[in-house]
């Protein structure tokens, strides 16, 4: 059976709600009551109907033909199937996903899997603010999952992190991994200012460095780590240039002593 | 007994009496299949019986790099014990002692269960706080700092209940020369069967044991009735042209392995045939009455 297939009728006057349309929701029914789902944020009433044309075909398989920057909160919650987006996404996509895949072929904006606890995020473009990060008020953001952008990544990606992997093939903001509690967190190119920003445990990796470093990250020394090798394995998968790259020898900077300092930054060899 | 001759060998018509143990798989690798190898056989020393020893162990087969989680050389081994806690106590101390100081080793799960036992969740306070837990999808890691740099392992391993312990061959020849080429050839044979260990130094036991003593509190004793210098005092078991007797003693992971590795064995003593190897082949029981894996030889035959 084909995917069930959104395609995008006219740029959204508003921005649009989109959590209603994931397999979890949509799985058994018709066409009908899917193109009644509301999707507004304002006071003016939008369903799916009005802004979409519907295909039906498979709800584990959701494609949107057609994407904008006004799509919030695309595959929020899901813990199944597959939501596919042909093109730029909004705030907090993927938030609180708890399995299957969303895949998004443009940029996301900020809070991109935020408080994410499973599944898997494919941004192909770059990621907003914050990837992985807590809304206001939360103590604790991405708990699971795998998160990879092929583009670059704005400030504090990582935020919070308790547990999941975040991969950024591009370039990743300032305070890269800010206040990690535990997890992975992989930069393939430069970080910007003062990654692990106040981390408490968990793994950073900036592959190509960052702008600066904060003095309150100890240096220990250059190591080949069979932790990294098998966090190569994991990789793999998601990012084989990236693997390649772990599986060579790493500076561990143990930090941030200013916060309890049992975290750590994979930085290269030779400190650039 | 009745037997019947395969190959100019005879063959006794009976069986090997096995018992259901608790077995758990450990994949070791190191820098080189040098100390992989190294670690694993201090890990499984002493763990030829569970009689003295608590366990039963030994290395299942050697792993290639593309094998293992970390793409290093490895080595595989399996340890068997009566009781979940016993093995669990087991695993604890062996790695703990064996692999945990073996430079450059890691230790990772090497059977998936649903039951599980604890490995780096049990050794990682020797870390004394500073160890660190690395979570990848489903797995768990601990790393713990130790000298030569991360000793890394992974949290669980799997528990099989399913497991027997005690399948056996007994081979008996003319000289110590000939029975011990027949029972050497047999233990390479078995070698190449997955998921069995022989536990005996070689895979080779020359001190086959019957349950109890008449000794108080000796709960094994020599089997006379297979020691050919006792052949002449009435309870023997052996004929007059058998002067050695060897055993071989296996563990699997499941009864068919065991029996799979039995049918190994045979093929490769037969194959031998009675000039350059064994006279008879036999297999040790209890009667059928405490173990219930029986291996009946005829069964086994190729």
């Amino acid at each position: 059976m084909s995917a069930l297939v959104f395609t995008l009728r006219d740029a959204p006057a508003q921005r649009l709600d989109l959590a209603p349309l994931t397999p979890d929701r949509l799985l058994g029914l018709s066409e009908g009551k899917i193109a009644a789902i509301e999707l507004q944020t304002t006071r003016e009433r939008l369903c799916a109907g009005d802004v979409f044309k519907i295909r039906m075909g498979d709800a584990t398989q959701i494609r949107f033909d057609g994407g904008s920057e006004r799509f919030d909160r695309i595959g929020a919650g899901m813990s199944q199937g597959e939501v596919s987006i042909d093109g730029h996404v909004g705030i907090q996509a993927g938030r609180l996903m708890r399995g299957g895949r969303v895949a998004i072929a443009g940029n996301a904006g900020p809070w991109a899997a935020s408080g994410m606890k499973g599944g898997t995020l494919a941004i192909s473009g770059h990621a907003g603010e914050r990837l992985g990060g807590p809304l206001a008020g939360e103590t604790v953001g991405m708990r699971g999952g795998v998160v990879i952008a092929r583009g670059d990544a704005g400030a504090r990606a990582g935020d919070r992190m308790r547990r999941g992997m975040i991969i950024v093939e591009g370039k990743a903001g300032a305070y890269a991994g800010s206040r990690i509690i535990a997890g992975t967190l992989i930069v393939r190119d430069r970080a910007g200012r003062l990654p692990g920003y106040l981390m408490n445990r968990g793994t950073i990796i900036t592959m190509d460095g960052s702008d600066a470093l904060s003095p309150t990250f100890a240096d220990s020394g250059v190591h080949e780590f069979v932790a990294s090798a098998l966090m190569a394995s994991y990789v793999q998968a998601y990012s084989p240039e990236v693997a390649a790259m772990l599986r060579r020898p790493w500076r561990r900077l143990l930090g941030d002593m200013a916060a309890i300092g049992k975290g750590e930054i994979f930085y290269p060899p030779v400190t650039n | 007994m009745s037997e019947l001759t395969v190959n100019g060998i005879r063959v006794d018509d009976t069986f090997a009496e096995a018992f259901g143990m608790r077995a758990t798989a450990l994949n070791i690798t190191a820098h080189n299949p040098a100390w992989a190898h190294q670690a694993a056989v201090t890990m499984t020393g002493f763990a030829t019986s569970v009689i003295g020893c608590g366990c039963e162990a030994g290395i299942d087969r050697v792993l290639n790099p593309d094998e293992t989680p970390d793409g290093r050389p490895g080595v595989r081994v399996l340890l068997f014990a009566v009781s979940t806690s016993e093995l669990q106590k087991q695993l604890q101390n062996r790695v703990g002692q064996c692999v945990l100081t073996s430079p450059g080793s890691a230790c990772y799960a090497g059977l998936e269960a649903e039951e599980k036992l604890k490995l780096g969740n049990a050794l990682r306070f020797f870390g004394d706080g500073w160890q660190v837990s690395k979570r990848l999808g489903d797995k768990r890691y601990w790393r713990v700092p130790v000298m030569d740099g991360e000793f890394v392992c992974d949290a669980m391993t799997g528990l099989s209940k399913t497991a027997v312990g005690g399948g056996n061959i007994i081979v008996m020849g003319a000289t110590a020369e000939t029975t011990l080429a027949a029972t050497e050839l047999a233990v390479e044979a078995i070698g190449r069967v997955p998921n069995v260990i022989m536990p005996f130094p070689g895979g080779i036991a020359r001190s086959g044991s019957k349950v109890g003593s008449k000794y108080k509190g000796v709960p094994a004793s020599t089997n006379d009735a297979y020691c050919p210098t006792l052949k002449g005092s009435g309870h023997s078991a052996l004929d007059t042209d058998i002067a050695s007797v060897l055993e071989i003693v296996i563990d699997g992971l499941t009864s068919d392995e065991v029996a799979a590795a039995m049918r190994a064995g045979l093929r490769a003593i037969l194959r031998l045939g009675p000039e350059r190897g064994a006279l008879r082949i036999g297999a040790g029981n209890y009667g059928g009455k405490l173990g219930p894996h029986h291996y009946h030889l005829k069964d086994l035959l190729p």
